[in-house]
């Protein structure tokens, strides 16, 4: 973004045209941060701008008001370009109260656009926030940065003072002035909101006229005020035609579930027990039992999946979803489907550990829990949504192939897709695959183990179809006619059988799609939530003249058959994950390549920035 | 009709043969677990359910192999999770009738969690809980109804646990139909097991069953002819609780809030306990009651009427439905907030 110019007071303000941008709002955890964000993520959206989002807040649900762990703040870049992640460095910070100012300042570019609410800068505040004085007063701060101290709740209060609210409700719309004014500033449009005022508070008129009116006052404010010399318009991004609406990661791997249920035919059981950042699946599943999903929330992790399984034992899709330490805690039941041989669909939004470890946070350190994590040899299906909106199709896929396979299926999303939105093209439900599933009804030459020669898998027989009685379980079986067996051959066999009904689901991939040269330098190569990351900064490198390329995987397992073909194609193989290297150990394992890895485990998106560093170091080194 | 109604097909005449798997029993020669399996497959054909319909549900323990000598649709799982596997298979397909067995350490140690909760909700499906008071599939390990002090390989000088009992704990997670029977009182087992499967809701049942290698005569005090005799008490709705020998009948009574034990003879008529199956806080007190200050309970102590978890559910669907329609994910995927870009 370019410098802004000295204010020339009484000229009509100019519009300066921007590519893109990248905007915090920051406050406690109180100041309704999350909601002023969706709002300008919506009003981004009517503007037509391509976008992504980054919503952080406190695992606490009422964190301490002023303290530095209860700022919440939602992030956005949204431009008149592709754009594929939240961004790195802001252009704009909007600090609601110092705690939020000293946690987020320094993501703030040098000449960065900082507002601030100078009301919430009192003693009490300072003191919270660990400032010993007032940091607004220190001259750096304006000479840094172009700082402008607006008095927001005192605004506020002026412009709803006739109505009958008390202190407290008028304060808590304040957020409406920042989101007023920050729209003025990037004319964003305020009809998404001022519709979703009126049909949110359509029971409470005075609230609504409140949040109205300072919606409006805190935009005539930025027209008005003397203070603000220029604006900015980001012209809409080109993006393909058709009908767009926005789109969270984990509605989308809810919707993908219905829209599977309906293809189907089938009722969907979906066991889950309450886990950030998974439980808003199980609040969206709940909503639609239209389309005869029924949720039940179980007692524990355990009977989430146990619940999954007995319903596929029905003839039913079993789902269940969790973060990482419930999905441990599932593990003896995702073996047990393994070795039953029944579909399962198990969701991972994975969030930052061991243990409890930042639930809130995102991180795509379960890959080996996924791939390795449970008693003996017990291969699954393992998929990965790169996008928010491609939480949808993969959350299908993984249906799909979990009873095609007779197989569980872990689909790996993370903190990041989950609550991350995008501008999300609605695709047409007709063109999705079909999933067509053959129950067996036929008792001549049944056996429970008796496998389709194509896929290995063996018949879904529905409890109730007269002749085919039989049991499964736990226990070792004698392949085809599913007795309990402890023949050491026996075993070997069926060992070998299992990984290979999962190997042959490979054949349900698409050939790779490499984002650049087929041939080359380097191949940068991702899977999961850092789809946007890395795009980003392979772009920047193709940009600079390198020869960059990119890959998304998103079948972690079986890998894509033309993978280890791709891999040889480049002089180097560099792999980014939020993790300690998991991935790039299972390239290195698989292929032999030479392959590096480029990890921060930090709780948050890798940043593109960091990732075109990586890109430019590894391509500079000789080797 | 409810959703959750099974039988609506008509089912063939069976015998007990018809539901005699072809595997071999394994279980150790002179195990309790003969008899109820016995007496189970003697009960199939006078449920009047196609057995393609049923469906045997089990944990891991000794009891837990039963699905496999069953001639229907069973599911030998993982410890503990039985329960939960029939909730979710339930709920999938209320047309079925679901028998989940179970064992004293498999369905109160490592699925305690889940025997509460299956109970609590009322899913429609009947529990076998076989309860031999000791860990058997592992060889001898002390159970969670072991007495106090059991001396075991893993408590050689006695366990410092108390023991649950399974009664109280059914009935204090809200069961809706608790009773006990005996692995060596076949037609009393067929009774409970009659009854129970017949119930609307979740139907669990104590079988009081005999190890004879880890733990032999554990229930020896309604096994032995003379000690039964004592203390068996038949538990009958609109009965009196009276037991004992003819020549010596007792009569439990209430004294204040306290159970108590008389002298039938000794006692009004107007003062005896009838029995009332659908009075949980009678059955509540019985639960508790054990040999020797105290008479054994054996059959039905409660059964009450409650909403069943599943029908709950499919109303919630067909209500949606009924008024909406069916989902159409074409229809959902344009709703709300969307824009063209052309």
């Amino acid at each position: 973004m370019s410098q802004i110019a000295t204010p020339a007071t009484g000229v009509e303000k100019s519009r300066k045209a921007l590519d893109r941008a990248v905007i915090r709002f920051a406050g406690d955890s109180g100041d309704g941060m999350q909601l002023t964000g969706e709002q300008f993520t919506t009003e981004s959206a009517w503007a037509g701008n391509d976008l992504a989002t980054l919503p952080n807040f406190p695992a606490e649900i009422r964190a301490p008001a002023g303290t530095l762990f209860g700022v919440s703040s939602f992030q956005l870049q949204f431009g008149s370009q592709r754009v594929y992640t939240p961004g790195d460095r802001l252009d704009c910070l909007v600090a609601m109260n110092p705690a939020a100012l000293k946690v987020h300042l320094r993501d703030l570019k040098t000449g960065g656009l900082l507002i601030v609410n100078t009301h919430a800068f009192d003693k009490r505040n300072l003191d919270k926030a660990g400032y010993a004085a007032n940091p607004l007063d220190d001259p750096t701060l304006a000479e840094r940065y172009r700082l402008h101290k607006v008095d927001m709740t005192g605004l506020t209060h002026e412009a709803i003072k006739d109505l009958p609210l008390n202190t407290k409700e008028k304060d808590r719309t304040k957020n409406f002035f920042a989101l007023g004014l920050v729209s003025w500033i990037y004319t964003r449009p305020l009809e998404p909101t001022l519709a979703w005022i009126e049909k949110r508070f359509a029971k409470n008129k005075d609230i609504a006229e409140a949040n109205t009116r300072v919606l409006k006052a805190g935009h005539a404010f930025g027209e008005t005020a003397e203070i603000f010399a220029e604006h900015y318009a980001v012209e809409p991004a080109e993006m393909a035609p058709g009908l767009y609406r926005a789109m969270t990661g984990n509605r989308a791997l809810a919707w993908g579930i219905l829209a599977a249920a309906q293809r189907s035919k089938l009722p969907v059981v979906y066991g889950a027990y309450p886990i950030t950042p998974a439980s808003d699946i199980l609040h969206e599943l709940a909503l639609h039992k239209r389309f005869r999903v029924r949720t039940i929330q179980a007692e524990d992790e355990i009977a989430a999946v146990t619940a999954a399984i007995g319903a596929a034992f029905g003839g039913a899709i079993g789902v269940t979803a969790s973060s990482g330490p419930g999905i441990a805690l599932k593990g003896e039941g995702i073996g047990l489907a393994v070795t039953a041989e029944l579909p399962l669909v198990v969701l991972n939004i994975q969030r930052a550990g061991p243990s409890t470890g930042m639930p809130t946070k995102t991180e795509q350190a379960d890959l080996m829990q996924a791939l390795y994590g449970r008693n003996s040899e017990a291969p699954v299906i393992v998929l990965a949504p790169a996008t928010p909106g491609d939480c949808f199709y993969i959350a299908y896929e993984a249906v799909r192939i979990a009873a095609k396979y007779m197989v569980p299926v872990i689909v790996l999303s993370d903190g990041f897709l989950a609550n991350g939105s995008e501008p999300w093209l609605i695709p047409d439900a007709s063109t999705l695959p079909p999933i067509d599933i053959q129950f067996r009804t036929e008792r001549e030459g049944f056996f429970p183990y008796l496998r389709d020669p194509a896929t290995l898998a063996r018949p879904w027989v529905k409890p109730g179809t007269p002749g085919l009685e039989h049991r499964i379980g736990g226990i070792e079986k004698q392949d085809v006619t599913g007795n309990i067996s402890y023949d050491p051959e026996n075993h070997d066999h069926m060992v070998r059988t299992r990984a290979e009904k999962v190997r042959r689901a490979a054949q349900e991939i698409p050939p790779t799609s490499i984002n650049g040269p087929a041939t080359g330098d380097l191949l940068v190569v991702g899977w999961g939530g850092t789809y946007g990351s890395i795009t980003a900064a392979v772009e920047r490198a193709q940009a600079d003249g390198k020869s960059v390329a990119s890959i998304h995987l998103r079948h972690l397992n079986p890998l894509p058959p033309d993978l280890g073909h791709i891999l040889r194609e480049y002089r180097k193989v560099l792999v980014p994950e939020i993790n300690s290297g998991q991935l790039v150990r299972v390239l290195r394992a698989e292929y032999l390549v030479d392959a590096v890895g480029f990890n921060r485990v930090r709780g948050l998106p890798l940043a593109s920035d960091e990732i075109h560093e990586a890109i430019t170091q590894l391509l500079g080194s000789k080797s | 009709m409810s959703p959750s109604e099974a039988g609506a097909k008509e089912a063939p005449k069976y015998t007990k043969k018809d539901f005699e798997s072809d595997q071999d029993v394994r279980w150790c020669p002179g195990c309790g677990d003969y008899a109820i399996l016995s007496a189970v497959q003697k009960t199939m054909p006078d449920l009047g359910i196609p057995k393609e319909d049923i469906v045997f549900i089990s944990g891991i323990g000794c009891s837990s192999r039963f699905p496999y000598y069953m001639n229907t649709y069973g599911f030998h799982t993982i410890h503990g999770r039985a329960p939960a596997i029939a909730t979710g298979l339930r709920v999938a397909r209320p047309d079925l009738k679901i028998f989940v067995v179970t064992g004293d350490g498999d369905g109160l140690s490592i699925g305690g969690n889940h025997m509460l909760h299956v109970l609590r909700r009322n899913v429609n499906l009947t529990i076998l809980l076989f309860n031999n008071r000791i860990y058997g599939l592992t060889k001898g390990q002390y159970s969670p109804t072991s007495e106090l002090g059991k001396v075991t390989k893993s408590t050689p000088v006695g366990s410092a646990d108390r023991p649950v009992n399974p009664l109280a704990f059914a009935l204090g997670c809200g069961a809706t139909f608790v009773a006990r029977t005996v692995d060596r009182n076949i037609p009393h087992m067929d009774e409970m097991l009659k009854r129970a499967a017949k119930h609307r809701g979740t139907g669990f049942i104590e079988i009081l069953q005999n190890c004879n290698v880890y733990n032999d005569l554990a229930w020896n005090v309604i096994y032995d002819r003379e000690s039964k005799v004592q203390h068996e008490l038949r538990l009958e709705h609109g009965k009196p609780l009276l037991f004992g020998p003819p020549d010596d009948r007792r009569a439990l009574i209430m004294e204040g809030v306290t159970p108590k034990v008389v002298r039938a003879k000794d006692v009004q008529g107007s003062v005896l306990w009838i029995h009332d199956e659908t009075n949980v806080n009678a059955a509540k007190l019985l639960a508790d009651l054990f040999a020797p200050d105290f008479p054994v309970p054996i059959g039905v102590l409660s059964a009450v009427d409650a909403p069943v978890y599943e029908d709950l559910i499919l109303d919630q669907e067909q209500k949606a439905i009924s008024e909406r329609g069916p989902g159409d994910i074409a229809k959902l995927l344009t709703s709300g907030d969307t824009w063209k870009i052309s």
